[in-house]
């Protein structure tokens, strides 16, 4: 990975405090706890797991809507946490985030073109018709009409939206584009048309995508590098041929064995979890996910596994994949 | 005999200037403890199609015109209080939202017990019993603690568990499941779909699974339907779709899933959207998307062929089965390609 950094982090955590009642202490949610990763340009780093497990917050904390607790985040080699109001601003600009619901992340009352320009307006000093016509190359760039300039929202289709939402991520040339589940709102045929723009822009724009899904197969498809995350730690993280084809984290092998496929050969045979999510509030002692596991012995519950390098860059944290215990993996029994 | 048959079936949104047409003419049949599919994008009417089999359209929709039979017996002309002895005890539905069809005041037990008690009559005790038994049933743990607690102390699938319950406490002999699984995770969506596999072929109940999720019911369907904007465009067994799709939605649809192409390749997309109620297109309504459209299709509408695989409504299809027998029944050779 020695190839031109855009975005790293070290150790990032995000813990809430949360109210218990008057007399008691507050309690700490772990929201993220301790994530670090490295972004490097026109490459794709998807986030995984399940509702619940962290993967959004990390997203509001690297576009800096949330200040993470700790840790360091570093876009081209700056410390993003440690510079000043102004100097942030300017760097925020570079780092944009789609989010998951067109309905909601538009401004119902404002027209696109409005919408397109807001972010010109504030951020530079471009005069009207500069602005304009930035907005219009923007939405032929993802495919909208020019026509499109003076409609409201409500008159777009859910697809269209998230090509107008994107067009909005684009308009201050970012680098990298934070994308929060962006097509998982979206039909299939229409979820094919918005992935294949954003294949494309990346190729054109040389753009990095932070892409956070619990969609499987549409990762599988669009990452290079996936890391998937349970219960605000990262439990495994490689390259995504990796993860795929030879997952070692119990929870990484489930989760691939959840995801429907289509065709019976390809199906892996199911591996059933036990259980649910835990509560952040009152996570279990050792690895968070021995209660779950197939695997957990009294080590998993008293010790929390360290993210570990076990070949080839391949991160996992987990006391059976350590000391071999796991059953060899059969991806398509 | 079919359990549920639904023929030549209209729903109409009546509107001050104009009505919105939302079905066209469909039809199908289900058989006692068969697991059907019907699959399509939002707005193909699947929703609709589920609701008006049990009588649950809102206004200003309204079946026009055409039979939803149930056990020989016409279902579009019963009364409320006919329609009570049907919902729930013979047709019962689950919806995708969990913590809609839960009551959030009431005791997970105490909606078990009514929903047992508005329909049999039986003491409070007795209900209760059963409402625990089943519970145990669709896998719950400590049941007879679940029992006491309130819908939003459960999770999401564990209240979809709940549901599923309540469903099978008065034996239904068919289930409609509208997306039940779109709000889990799919750790939990494995889960509840083995169950409701499970507990309908315990108990021999048909299931009608609505979803737009082609993986979902490569995992659960015998057969399965798919629609576009109103229309059954085909139908078939489930397995046999899946490989060998033969409408060019279908296949669109199919082909645009992401493991459907090499990683990092581009999707095989469809072009455009799903037509909107009130801009029907003419002809078959797949038309302004597909591949294959000719002169013919955006004129008339395509009725039913059989292409070997499935039933189509299609007319390339049905040109292409004329081509290899002039006659125009099916000779057995159609490939695609």
């Amino acid at each position: 990975m020695s190839q031109d950094l855009i975005l790293d982090a070290h150790n990032l955590k995000q813990h809430y405090d949360v109210k218990q009642g008057l007399f008691q202490p507050n309690a700490v949610v772990k929201a993220v706890d301790g994530v670090s990763f490295a972004l490097a340009k026109g490459k794709t780093l998807a986030v995984v797991g399940e509702s619940g497990c962290g993967k959004s917050t990390l997203g509001r904390m690297l576009t800096m809507i949330e200040t993470p607790t700790a840790g360091e985040l570093n876009f081209i080699g700056q410390d993003l946490l440690s510079l000043s109001k102004d100097q942030q601003k300017q760097l925020r600009q570079k780092i944009q985030i789609i989010f998951q619901n067109p309905y909601g992340s538009l401004n119902p009352r404002k027209k696109i073109g409005a919408i397109l320009e807001e972010p010109l307006v504030i951020n530079t000093s471009m005069g009207k018709a500069e602005r304009k016509a930035k907005a219009l190359a923007m939405m032929a760039k993802v495919g909208l009409k020019t026509e499109h300039y003076d409609r409201y929202p409500h008159m777009f289709s859910g697809g269209q939206r998230q090509r107008i939402a994107i067009a909005r991520g684009l308009m201050l040339d970012p680098e990298v584009i934070v994308a929060d589940e962006p097509v998982s709102a979206l039909d299939v045929s229409v979820q094919a048309q918005v992935l294949n723009l954003m294949m494309d822009l990346q190729q054109e724009f040389g753009l990095s995508y932070v892409f956070i899904s619990h969609d499987l197969s549409v990762v599988e498809h669009i990452a290079d590098d996936v890391m998937v995350m349970y219960l605000g730690k990262v439990v495994e993280h490689g390259s995504c041929e990796e993860v795929f084809t030879q997952p070692k984290h119990p929870y990484t092998q489930a989760l691939l064995s959840s995801t429907p496929q289509l065709s019976a050969d390809k199906r892996r045979q199911r591996i059933k979890l036990e259980g649910e999510l835990p509560s952040p509030l009152n996570p279990p002692d050792g690895c968070a996910f021995h209660g779950r596991c197939q695997y957990a012995n009294d080590r998993c519950r008293i010790e929390t596994p360290a993210l570990r390098c076990q070949a080839n860059q391949h991160l996992i944290a987990c006391h059976a994949v350590e000391e071999e215990r796991l059953t060899p993996y059969d991806g398509a029994a | 005999m079919s359990l549920l048959s639904v023929n030549h079936l209209n729903v109409v949104f009546r509107q001050r200037h104009q009505d919105l047409q939302a079905l066209f003419d469909v039809s199908f049949s289900v058989s006692r403890g068969e697991r059907l599919a019907i699959v399509g994008e939002s707005g193909a009417g699947k929703s609709i199609l589920g609701y008006s089999l049990v009588n649950l359209l809102s206004k200003p929709g309204v079946i026009d015109s055409g039979s939803v039979k149930f056990d020989g017996r016409e279902l579009t002309t019963l009364t409320a209080r006919q329609w009570q002895e049907i919902r729930g005890k013979k047709i019962a539905m689950i919806f995708q939202d969990p913590m809609i069809t839960l009551n959030p005041v009431l005791s997970v037990g105490d909606q078990m017990v009514e929903a047992i008690r508005s329909h049999t009559r039986i003491n409070y005790n007795d209900a209760k019993k059963l409402a625990i038994e089943k519970l145990a049933h669709v896998r719950i743990s400590s049941p007879a603690q679940r029992f006491e607690q309130y819908p939003h102390e459960l999770s999401g699938g564990m209240r979809q568990r709940v549901i599923i319950a309540i469903v099978l406490l008065l034996r239904p002999e068919i289930i409609i499941a509208d997306e039940p699984t779109t709000a889990l995770d799919v750790t939990i969506q494995a889960g509840i779909l083995q169950l409701l596999k499970q507990v309908c072929e315990d108990n021999g109940v048909a299931l009608i699974l609505i979803t737009h999720d082609f993986g979902v019911v490569s995992r659960i369907a015998e057969r399965t339907i798919v629609m576009y904007a109103g229309r059954i465009v085909e139908q078939g067994p489930t397995l046999e779709i899946i490989n060998d799709p033969q409408h060019p939605y279908t296949q669109g649809l199919l082909n645009a899933l992401p493991q459907m192409a090499l990683p990092g390749q581009r999707l095989n997309q469809i072009q455009g959207n799903m037509p909107a109620l009130n801009n029907h297109p003419s002809g078959c309504a797949f038309h302004p998307r597909c591949p294959y459209a000719t002169d013919k299709c955006r004129e008339n509408t395509p009725g039913f062929v059989f292409s070997g695989v499935s039933t189509v409504a299609c007319f390339a299809i049905e040109d292409m089965l004329a081509e290899f027998d002039p006659e125009g029944g099916w000779q057995g050779e159609v490939e695609d390609e």
